[in-house]
């Protein structure tokens, strides 16, 4: 051929890490292209937690009595938490269709560095949550709610919420690669919906039916929740066990837990691919 | 390694629970060669594809692309394939040309060269015009030349691509080979699978054709329609009823041979030696008996019957694909 292209060649060892980052910074910078090419899905994946604050605030708030200051002051920190919840969607969503046209196989048979996929999915998936997470605290503000907690208290508290929703990265990369298909990884909401409301989001587990509450208490999106409202110093309704006890430590301690899990199964399923 | 092969398969084996998807297969396409690899779906072509491009480890048997061993160096393989897959690996919310500038960075260009080879690629590949559509906005074929164009990104010695016009319209098809062929002239190795026996035979230097996990033959387009051997007449009734009568009059000009008769197609075929003879001799009868025909002629053998002769006519697939109404909107 006429043209001569030089490529940086990847195998020297010097050469390995620079190009790992800028290859994972090239998947970053395609990831945001794709938040803002299409501003339809984050409006989606807020409309869900929006309609659910109108709804649990206004239509059913005057009914909803945690027994403890004003209901959204409760229902709204719940809402940030399981917003991160539902992220790992997402995260399963967008690895389905890189699989499933072909993207990934194409990323496979270039000689990028092969975590770039997943680290750039990481990073990207993480902004994204902040950006979400921005939009939900600004709608929060407007209808009243308030940390009272000092300025490292709060940062803490947003910084609880990114890591529940990167250690879900992980559950995401899973699924997603599990999935065969677009309409499979649709359907993991009927996952996403338990994990998220069966919680400490909505109602204190300890006004819940003995079996559920245990349940819900044990849950990782309520150690979040309960950790980040004592850190905003909004109410926190707990019916004193172990576990709501401890909702700091726990909010830290699960997303250790759920890393430890499943990002070994995550990249053994990528090194699967391979098989 | 300096090899006059781009690509060499050794006893390739690959199996999938009790399924053997490969069991023994060998290949050696020269330097500059357009090879196709026939087989009917399930025959291991994907599977020899998905080994030689990295993405996959053989179970036996050894591979070289490139001159470099496919499971030793996987990286230095990287840098000098293009693959195109089943489906067309572009991202879809991207547009043309950041589609093929993102490639660009990840092939590692330097950042003047991602922009200066997207603009070259666009202009390949008569994408231009669309160079700023997202590529969800793509026809079949348009989103099938941005594939290619993004294989093409380091100038590959050796492009594999996995049945290119599978679910394509034949604009779409006729626009890939265009640039397939383009490709080729270039001086690139093309690898080529399909299960589409005249658009091997259209675009392939050599074909292998590859049944149950292994190839049984090897040759040029030509020399594998000299398998069968000679020309045929064949004549395509209008009515069914018809057939016998027919089939006597081509059995009398056919020698020996029993003629072949595709009852769906109405057309009865038989290889014939005196080939203006046995024409006139047939014409002759359709006309004395009085039975009408959509076509009366001579032809060469297609790979449809040499495929069938070679696998022992357990697969059938149309010359012509007869597109499904799936493809059809795909």
């Amino acid at each position: 051929m006429s043209t001569t292209l030089s490529s940086s060649d990847l195998d020297a060892p010097e050469r390995r890490m620079y190009w790992a980052i800028a290859d994972s910074l090239t998947i970053v910078r395609r990831d945001l292209t794709h938040m803002f090419k299409q501003p339809s899905i984050i409006a989606w994946q807020l409309g869900f937690p929006i309609v659910s604050v109108l709804l649990f605030v206004y239509v059913f708030g005057s009914a909803m009595d945690v027994g403890e200051g004003d209901y959204k002051t409760y229902a709204l920190p719940g809402m940030f938490a399981m917003t991160m919840a539902f992220g790992f969607m997402n995260t399963a969503m967008g690895v389905t269709i890189d699989k499933d046209r072909g993207v990934t196989d194409r990323f496979r048979s270039m000689p990028m560095a092969p975590s770039a996929v997943v680290t750039g999915r990481g990073v990207s998936d993480t902004l994204h949550a902040s950006v979400d997470l921005a939009v939900l605290a600004s709608i929060a503000l407007v209808i009243g709610w308030r940390s009272n907690g000092g300025l490292l208290a709060t940062l803490a508290a947003f910084g609880l919420l990114l890591l529940l929703r990167f250690a879900l990265i992980w559950v995401g990369v899973f699924l997603g690669l599990l999935m065969p298909n677009q309409e499979a990884a649709g359907n993991l909401f009927a996952v996403a919906f338990p994990f998220g409301m069966v919680s400490s989001v909505f109602t204190p587990p300890s006004m819940m039916p003995d079996w559920l509450g245990a349940i819900a208490m044990w849950n990782p999106v309520s150690s979040t929740a309960n950790a980040i409202r004592d850190l905003f110093g909004n109410p926190v309704v707990t019916g004193g066990s172990w576990i709501e006890q401890n909702a700091l430590l726990m909010a830290v301690v699960w997303p250790i837990v759920i890393t430890a899990v499943f990002f070994p199964l995550a990249v053994r399923k990528f090194q699967n691919l391979s098989r | 390694m300096v090899s006059e092969y781009s690509v060499l398969a050794e006893g390739l084996r690959k199996h999938y629970g009790d399924k053997q998807a490969l069991n023994g297969f060998n290949l050696a396409v020269p330097r500059g060669t357009v090879y196709g690899l026939l087989g009917p779906n399930g025959a291991g072509k994907t599977t020899a594809v998905r080994i030689l491009s990295t993405l996959i480890r053989s179970d036996g048997g050894s591979a070289w692309v490139g001159g470099f061993n496919v499971a030793a160096q996987p990286r230095k393989v990287r840098r000098r394939i293009g693959l195109t897959g089943q489906s067309a690996a572009v991202d879809e919310i991207l547009t043309a040309r950041q589609n093929l500038r993102m490639f660009g960075r990840l092939f590692h260009l330097a950042p003047k060269e991602v922009k200066r080879r997207a603009e070259e690629l666009l202009e390949q590949f008569s994408l231009m015009e669309a160079a700023d559509k997202q590529a969800k906005t793509f026809s079949g074929g348009m989103r099938r030349r941005l594939d290619l164009a993004s294989s093409m990104i380091l100038a590959p010695e050796v492009l594999f691509l996995d049945e290119p016009t599978t679910g394509l319209d034949p604009r779409g098809r006729s626009e890939v080979w265009a640039s397939v062929r383009a490709l080729a002239a270039m001086g690139t190795t093309v690898l080529l699978t399909t299960h589409y026996l005249d658009e091997a035979d259209k675009l392939s230097d050599r074909i292998a054709v590859i049944d149950q996990g292994r190839n049984i033959v090897d040759d040029t387009p030509a020399g594998l329609k000299r398998v069968i051997g000679a020309d045929r007449v064949e004549v395509v009734l209008v009515d069914a009823a018809d057939i016998p009568a027919v089939v006597k009059a081509v059995a009398r000009v056919a020698g020996d041979t029993e003629p072949d008769v595709d009852a769906d197609e109405l057309r009865v075929h038989a290889p014939v030696t005196d080939r203006v003879a046995a024409l006139a001799e047939v014409t002759r009868t359709l006309l004395d008996e009085g039975i009408d025909a959509q076509d009366v002629g001579l032809r060469r053998p297609t790979l449809d019957e040499v495929f069938l002769h070679l696998t022992g006519g357990s697969t059938v697939t149309p010359t012509t694909p007869a597109l499904s109404k799936e493809e059809l909107v795909a």
